[in-house]
C-alpha cells in the first residue's frame, strides 16, 4: 500500500490492516511522520514531533504482534496528543511560554492507557494557551492553519489536533473540551470530535483550565474511530475524584449499530435557542438537511426549549476564569517552567512570581485570570461566581426537561464556518460567541459530538452537534454514525475528500521538511 | 453595574501576582469593563431559591485508602526546577512571612 | 510594623483593669501513612523532597483524591470534642501565593467544616473545670518548609534566598477553632495552656496523631483581646502564630495581655494583626497587618467531591471511640484510691498508662504509684528521659511487686532487682536467681543468725526483757547484715522476740 494511502485510512481500517499483517506499525507510523514533515510548514498543527519515540513504540508493537501476542485492537495505530496533556519524557507546554521546555515526570492517565494499548504517540499538538481560545491564535508558538483554507483558523482551543487529523498527519488525536475546544475545531475542519460525559475520561494529567468543565475526548475523521478511541481512554480512574465509577456504555457497538442507518423510535430534539439569529445561512441550511436525513431514517424530530441557555455564555465566562485563576496560580517560576526576574528592584519571591507571570502569560490568559480574580474576590463572589453557579443549576434543569422529551438534542456546532486568522483577535466577546452552542454541555456535564454535515456557501465545513444525557454517550455514537453514513452516501465519500490538497514541502537532505 | 477602573485592575493583578505594563492595565480595564457588563446578567435569573451547582455530576464520598505508594524520585521532582540546592527547590528571598 | 509602645503593664495590674478574651486555633497533623490528597508517604525526617508525588508538588495536571483515614480521624476528633458532624461538607480553595504552598492555594474547608458546635471540658491544675466552646474543626493540608539561607540572622528578613522542601506539603491537618473564651479573667493564660494540653491528650488517646509538640505535630495560634469590662463589646484582637509549646502558649497569652494593656493605657488602639512569638526573648512582635488586601477568594474545590459521612459511619466511629482522657482519669483515680494531688502528679508525669499496666500485672495501685513516682522517676530524671522510655516495662514492675508481696524478696532487694532489670539482666525473676537475691527463708539459718547476734550483744536481751523494745532494731540490723540483706526484716523481728522470750 502506498504511503499516501496509509495516511488516508480511517483508524479502524488501519487497525485492520495492521492486524492482518498487511502493513506494519513502523510503516504506518513512518507514513504519518512523512506526512507531518510534508505538510507541517503549511499547517503547523504540532508543537513537538516525537519521531523516535513513536517509531520505538511501533517497532515494539510489530515485534509483539510477530510473537503472537494478543494486542489491543488499536495497537500500532499512531496518535497525536494535545499539548495540554502531560506526557512523561515529552515536552508539554499547553501552548504557553511559561512552560517552555517543561518535560513532565509523569503521564496523564489517558496517556498511560494509550501507551498500554500500544498507540505510538506522534507528537504534541498546538492549542490556544492553556486552552483559552476558539482559534488557536492564542498559542504562544504561532498559529495553526485550517487545512481547508490556510488563511483561516482551525478552531480552538484544540486547533492543532483537529488540523492534524484533517490534514492526514494523524488518524487519531486527543483533544480537551472545556467549552467546545474539541467540537468547535471539529466543526470548522470537517472532522469528528467528542466531548464525553464529565467524568467519563480521567482528567488526571490534563493541565487544568476549568476543573468543573474540562473533559478530554477523541478527535478523528469518523464516528467509529472516535468510539474506538473513546473506549481506550475512557473509564474509571482512581486518580481523579470526579471520574465516574462505572463501566462505559458500549460505544463501538453503538457506532456500528448506528451505521446501519435505522433510527426508528429515536426522538431528536432541536434546541430552539441554539439555532437562528447569529447562525450563518449556510450553517442553518446544512443543519436542516441533516434533520431531514434523520427524519428519513425513522427518527422523530421534536422542538425543545432550553430558555436558560441564553445565560450559558455569561455563566461560563465567570466560572471558567474563576477556576482558571486558581488553577493557573501554580505557574509561578518556583518549581518548574519559566523564571523571570524583575527588571529592577529587589529580587524577592513575590516579585519574581509577578515578573514570571507577567512575561510568561499571553494576553488572553492574563485577561481571564484577572477576570476570574475579580469574580471571586471579596464583595463580588455572590453577584458573579455564586450567580453563575446558580445559572448552572438552571441549565441542568433545562437539559433534564429537554431529555424528557427527546433522546438526543441537536444543533449546529458553531454559528459560523472558520473565520479568517486575525479577524476576531482584538474582540474577545466576538471570539467568545463561537462557543455559544457548545458551552451548555460543559456546564451540565453532558456528552456532545460534532460531526461534519457538509459545506457552507463559502465552501467551508459545517458541524452538526449531538448532545445526550450524562452517561449516555452511546446515543451520540448511534445517531452520529447513522447521520454520517447517510451523509457520506450522499457525498459519495467522506467530506474531507473535498478539501483542497495541501502544499507539500520538499524533503531536505537531513530528511526534515522546510 | 460595573466599572472596572485601571486601579481596580492593578489591585487584581497584584492579587493574581501578574506584573502588567501601563499599556496592559489601560487595555485590560477597557476590555474587562465590556466583558463584566456582559456576564453580569447572570444575576438576573440567579434568584435566592436556586441552589448553586459546583460539580456537573453529583458524586459524593470519593476516597482512597491510606496506603502510601512509591514517591516521585527526588531527581524527577527537581528536574524542572529553575534552581535547586541540596535536594531542595531554591527560590528567591521571601520577604513576607505568612 | 507598628510603633506601638513596647513597655508592658504589670500582669496583675492589666487584669485588674481589663477583661481578657482569648481564642485558640490548633492545627494537628494527622498521623496517616499517606498524605491528605495523594499517596506520597509521610515519613518524618526523610531527606528533602523524597516524600512527594505530582500532587503534593502541585505539578500541572495532578489531581487530589481524599484519604479516607484522614476523614475518619477528623470525625473522631469532632466527636471527641462533642461536635456535630456535618451531613455534607465540601472542600474549598484558599488562594494565596507563597512558595511553600505548591499550588498557590491551600485545599481547606471554608463555610462547610466537617465538625462544628462542640465543647471540651478542661481541668485546670487546681481541679477547676472550664468549658471551652468549639466553633468548628475542619480538614486541610499542610504546607512545605522553607529554609532561609544567607542574611545575617537566618530569619526571614535579610535572607538571600530560600530552599523549599515539600515533604510536609499535603500532610493532613485538622484545624480546631474555639469560640471566644470569656469569663476566665486572670486565668486566661492557664486556660489556654490547659486546653491545648487537653487536646493533645485527646489526639493521643484517639490515636490520630503522635501529637509531638517538638515536631510541630500540634501548633497553636492564640488570639487575645482586651475589653474594659465583661459587659463591653469585644476589643480588637491580635493573632499570635505558631506558639508551639505549652509553656509558650501560657507565656504568649500573658505577654499579649500585658502588652495590649500598655497600648490601651497609652490611649492608642490595638492593631488587628498577626504577631510572631519569640521563644528566646518571650515577646511577640508585629507581623502582617490584616487588611482588606487579604482576599483569599475561597470557592468550592472542583477537583474534590463533597464528603457526606453516613450517620451509620459516624455512629460506628462514635462507638469505637476510647473513653475520654478526663473521664478515664476520674475513673482510674477512684479505682486506685489516689488523693487529688497524687493523681495530678501521676498525670503530669505521664504515668497513667504505666501505672495502669503495672496494676494489671498484679501490683497494688499504691505500690505501682510508689515505684513509678519514686525510684523510677528519680532514675528517669537522672537519665534525662521520659518514664515511658526507661528500659523496664510495667509488666516487669508488676512482677517485681508480686515477688515483694509474696515475701520472696524485701524492699531493699527489690531495688537491687530493679537495678538488674534496668541494666538489661532480664526479668525480675531472672535477676533474682542470677544474682542469688532470694530472701533467707530457712528458719534454722535465721534462728542461728539471731542467736549469734544476741550472743554478741548480751545487754540487749536484758533491756528487751525489761520492757524496752527500742534496741530490737539493732539486733535486726545485725541479722540483716549477716545475711547480706537477704532476710525478711519482719520475720527476723518475730524471731528475735521469740528467742528473747524463750531464753
Amino acid at each position: 500500500m502506498a504511503t499516501d494511502d496509509l495516511t488516508r485510512l480511517t483508524a479502524a481500517d488501519l487497525a485492520a490492516a495492521l492486524r492482518s499483517g498487511e502493513v506494519s506499525s513502523v510503516e504506518a507510523t513512518q507514513a504519518h511522520l512523512d506526512r507531518i514533515a510534508a505538510v507541517e510548514p503549511a499547517v503547523h498543527a504540532f508543537l513537538h514531533i516525537a519521531s523516535e519515540e513513536a517509531l520505538a513504540t511501533a517497532r515494539d508493537i510489530d515485534a509483539r504482534r510477530a510473537a503472537g501476542e494478543d494486542l489491543h485492537p488499536l495497537a500500532g495505530v499512531p496518535i497525536a496528543v494535545k499539548d495540554v496533556v502531560v506526557t512523561r519524557g515529552l515536552p508539554t507546554t499547553a501552548g504557553s511560554k511559561i512552560l517552555e521546555g517543561w518535560i513532565p515526570p509523569y503521564d496523564a492517565t489517558l496517556v498511560t492507557r494509550l501507551r498500554a494499548a500500544g498507540l505510538p504517540i506522534l507528537g504534541k499538538t498546538n492549542m490556544d494557551e492553556f486552552a483559552m481560545g476558539s482559534s488557536t491564535e492564542h498559542s504562544a508558538y504561532g498559529n495553526t492553519h485550517n487545512p481547508w483554507d490556510l488563511d483561516r483558523i482551525p478552531g480552538g482551543s484544540g486547533g492543532g489536533s483537529a488540523a492534524a487529523v484533517a490534514a492526514y498527519e494523524a488518524p487519531l488525536a486527543i483533544g480537551t473540551d472545556t467549552g467546545g475546544s474539541i467540537r468547535q475545531p471539529a466543526a470548522v475542519t470537517g472532522t469528528v470530535g467528542v466531548k464525553p460525559t464529565y467524568g467519563g475520561v480521567s482528567r488526571y494529567g490534563l493541565i487544568a483550565l476549568a476543573s468543573s468543565l474540562d473533559q478530554a475526548g477523541p478527535v478523528t475523521r469518523t464516528v467509529l474511530d472516535s468510539a474506538l478511541l473513546h473506549e481506550v481512554i475512557g473509564g474509571h480512574d482512581r486518580h481523579d475524584s470526579t471520574s465516574l465509577d462505572e463501566p462505559l456504555p458500549a460505544l463501538v457497538d453503538a457506532a456500528r449499530r448506528g451505521a446501519t442507518g435505522d433510527l426508528s423510535g429515536v426522538r431528536v430534539g432541536v434546541v430552539r435557542e441554539l439555532n437562528g439569529e447569529g447562525y450563518q445561512p449556510g450553517v442553518r441550511a446544512r443543519f436542516e438537511e441533516s434533520l431531514d436525513l434523520l427524519r428519513g431514517a425513522g427518527a422523530e424530530i421534536v422542538e425543545v426549549s432550553c430558555p436558560h441557555f441564553d445565560y450559558a455564555l455569561a455563566a461560563y465566562y465567570l466560572i471558567l476564569p474563576s477556576e482558571a485563576s486558581s488553577n493557573l496560580a501554580k505557574f509561578d517560576g518556583m518549581r518548574f517552567g519559566l523564571r523571570v526576574e524583575p527588571a529592577d528592584g529587589p529580587v524577592t519571591a513575590e516579585r519574581v512570581m509577578g515578573a514570571t507571570r507577567g512575561a510568561g502569560f499571553g494576553d488572553e490568559v492574563k485577561r481571564r485570570i484577572i477576570l476570574g480574580t475579580y469574580a471571586l474576590s471579596a464583595g463580588y463572589y455572590d453577584a458573579y461566581y455564586g450567580s453563575a453557579q446558580k445559572v448552572r443549576t438552571l441549565i441542568q434543569r433545562d437539559f433534564a426537561a429537554a431529555f424528557g422529551a427527546a433522546d438526543v438534542l441537536v444543533s449546529p456546532t458553531a454559528p459560523t464556518t472558520a473565520f479568517k486568522l486575525g479577524e476576531k483577535l482584538d474582540d474577545p466577546l466576538a471570539m467568545y460567541l463561537n462557543d455559544v452552542a457548545t458551552i451548555p454541555a460543559n456546564l451540565a456535564g453532558v456528552p456532545g459530538m460534532s460531526l461534519p454535515s457538509g459545506l457552507s456557501d463559502d465552501g467551508l465545513p459545517v458541524g452538526f452537534q449531538i448532545l445526550a444525557p450524562a452517561r449516555a454517550d452511546d446515543r451520540l455514537y448511534r445517531v452520529g454514525a447513522a447521520l454520517e453514513s447517510m451523509l457520506q452516501r450522499r457525498w459519495g465519500g467522506p467530506l474531507l475528500a473535498k478539501a483542497p490538497e495541501l502544499p507539500i514541502a520538499q524533503p531536505t537532505i537531513d530528511g526534515g521538511a522546510r | 453595574m460595573s466599572t472596572i477602573s485601571r486601579e481596580e485592575v492593578a489591585r487584581l493583578a497584584a492579587l493574581a501576582r501578574i506584573d502588567l505594563t501601563d499599556l496592559e492595565l489601560t487595555r485590560l480595564a477597557g476590555e474587562l469593563d465590556v466583558i463584566v457588563e456582559s456576564v453580569a446578567r447572570v444575576s438576573e435569573i440567579a434568584t435566592a431559591d436556586v441552589p448553586a451547582t459546583s460539580h456537573p455530576l453529583p458524586l459524593t464520598n470519593v476516597f482512597r485508602e491510606d496506603v502510601p505508594e512509591e514517591p516521585l524520585p527526588v531527581a524527577d521532582a527537581l528536574a524542572a526546577a529553575p534552581a535547586a540546592e541540596g535536594g531542595r527547590f531554591s527560590v528567591p528571598q521571601i520577604l513576607e512571612e505568612d | 510594623m507598628t510603633t506601638q509602645p513596647t513597655t508592658l503593664v504589670d500582669y496583675d495590674d492589666a487584669i485588674a483593669r481589663f477583661d481578657p478574651v482569648i481564642g485558640i486555633e490548633v492545627h494537628v497533623e494527622l498521623g496517616t501513612a499517606s498524605k491528605m490528597f495523594c499517596t506520597a508517604p509521610t515519613v518524618f525526617g526523610a531527606e528533602p523532597n523524597t516524600q512527594v508525588s505530582p500532587v503534593s508538588l502541585g505539578l500541572p495536571g495532578a489531581l487530589p483524591v481524599l484519604n479516607r483515614a484522614a476523614v475518619e480521624s477528623a470525625i473522631k476528633i469532632g466527636l471527641a470534642l462533642n461536635c456535630q458532624i456535618a451531613e455534607v461538607c465540601r472542600f474549598a480553595r484558599k488562594n494565596y501565593f507563597y512558595p511553600d504552598v505548591p499550588k498557590n492555594f491551600q485545599t481547606s474547608q471554608y463555610d462547610e467544616p466537617i465538625a462544628y458546635e462542640g465543647y471540651l471540658d478542661v481541668e485546670l491544675l487546681d481541679g477547676t473545670m472550664v468549658r471551652i466552646e468549639i466553633e468548628r474543626a475542619h480538614m486541610e493540608e499542610d504546607a512545605g518548609k522553607n529554609t532561609h539561607v544567607g542574611g545575617a540572622t537566618g530569619r526571614i528578613h535579610g535572607a538571600e534566598y530560600s530552599l523549599v522542601d515539600y515533604n510536609r506539603a499535603g500532610i493532613p491537618l485538622v484545624e480546631i477553632v474555639t469560640k471566644p473564651i470569656t469569663g476566665v479573667g486572670e486565668r486566661a493564660p492557664e486556660v489556654a495552656r490547659a486546653y491545648v494540653q487537653a487536646l493533645r491528650e485527646i489526639f493521643r488517646a484517639l490515636d490520630v496523631s503522635e501529637a509531638r509538640m517538638e515536631r510541630g505535630n500540634v501548633r497553636a495560634d492564640v488570639n487575645v483581646s482586651l475589653r474594659p469590662t465583661p459587659e463591653s463589646p469585644l476589643g480588637t484582637r491580635t493573632e499570635t502564630k505558631n506558639v508551639n509549646s505549652f509553656r509558650s502558649i501560657e507565656r504568649a497569652v500573658r505577654y499579649e495581655i500585658s502588652r495590649q494593656a500598655a497600648v490601651l493605657d497609652a490611649g492608642e488602639r490595638v492593631v488587628q494583626e498577626t504577631r510572631h512569638w519569640h521563644e528566646d526573648t518571650g515577646v511577640t512582635t508585629s507581623g502582617r497587618i490584616k487588611s482588606d488586601a487579604e482576599d483569599y477568594r475561597y470557592f468550592p474545590e472542583p477537583d474534590l467531591v463533597p464528603v457526606a459521612p453516613s450517620r451509620e459511619w459516624v455512629e460506628r466511629i462514635r462507638a469505637s471511640l476510647p473513653e475520654s482522657p478526663s473521664l478515664r482519669r476520674r475513673r482510674l483515680q477512684q479505682d486506685w484510691g489516689y488523693a487529688d494531688a497524687e493523681m495530678r502528679d501521676v498525670v503530669n508525669a505521664g504515668a497513667v498508662e504505666l501505672i495502669e499496666a503495672t496494676v494489671a500485672a498484679g501490683a497494688a495501685p499504691a505500690a505501682a504509684r510508689k515505684w513509678w513516682m519514686g525510684e523510677l522517676a528519680r532514675t528517669a530524671k537522672t537519665d534525662g528521659v521520659d518514664l515511658a522510655s526507661l528500659p523496664v516495662t510495667p509488666e516487669q514492675i508488676g512482677q517485681l511487686q508480686v515477688l515483694v508481696d509474696s515475701g520472696r524478696i524485701n524492699d531493699k532487694l527489690a531495688r537491687q532487682v530493679l537495678a538488674g532489670v534496668l541494666a538489661g539482666e532480664g526479668t525480675p525473676e531472672e535477676v533474682v536467681s542470677a544474682r542469688g537475691l532470694g530472701v533467707v527463708s530457712d528458719e534454722g539459718e535465721l534462728i542461728a543468725a539471731v542467736d549469734a547476734a544476741l550472743a554478741a550483744q548480751p545487754d540487749i536481751a536484758a533491756k528487751v526483757r525489761g520492757g524496752n523494745l527500742g534496741p530490737v532494731g539493732s539486733i535486726i540490723g545485725a541479722v540483716m547484715k549477716s545475711t547480706r540483706g537477704q532476710a525478711d526484716a519482719g520475720r527476723v523481728r518475730e524471731i528475735v522476740l521469740e528467742r528473747i522470750a524463750q531464753s
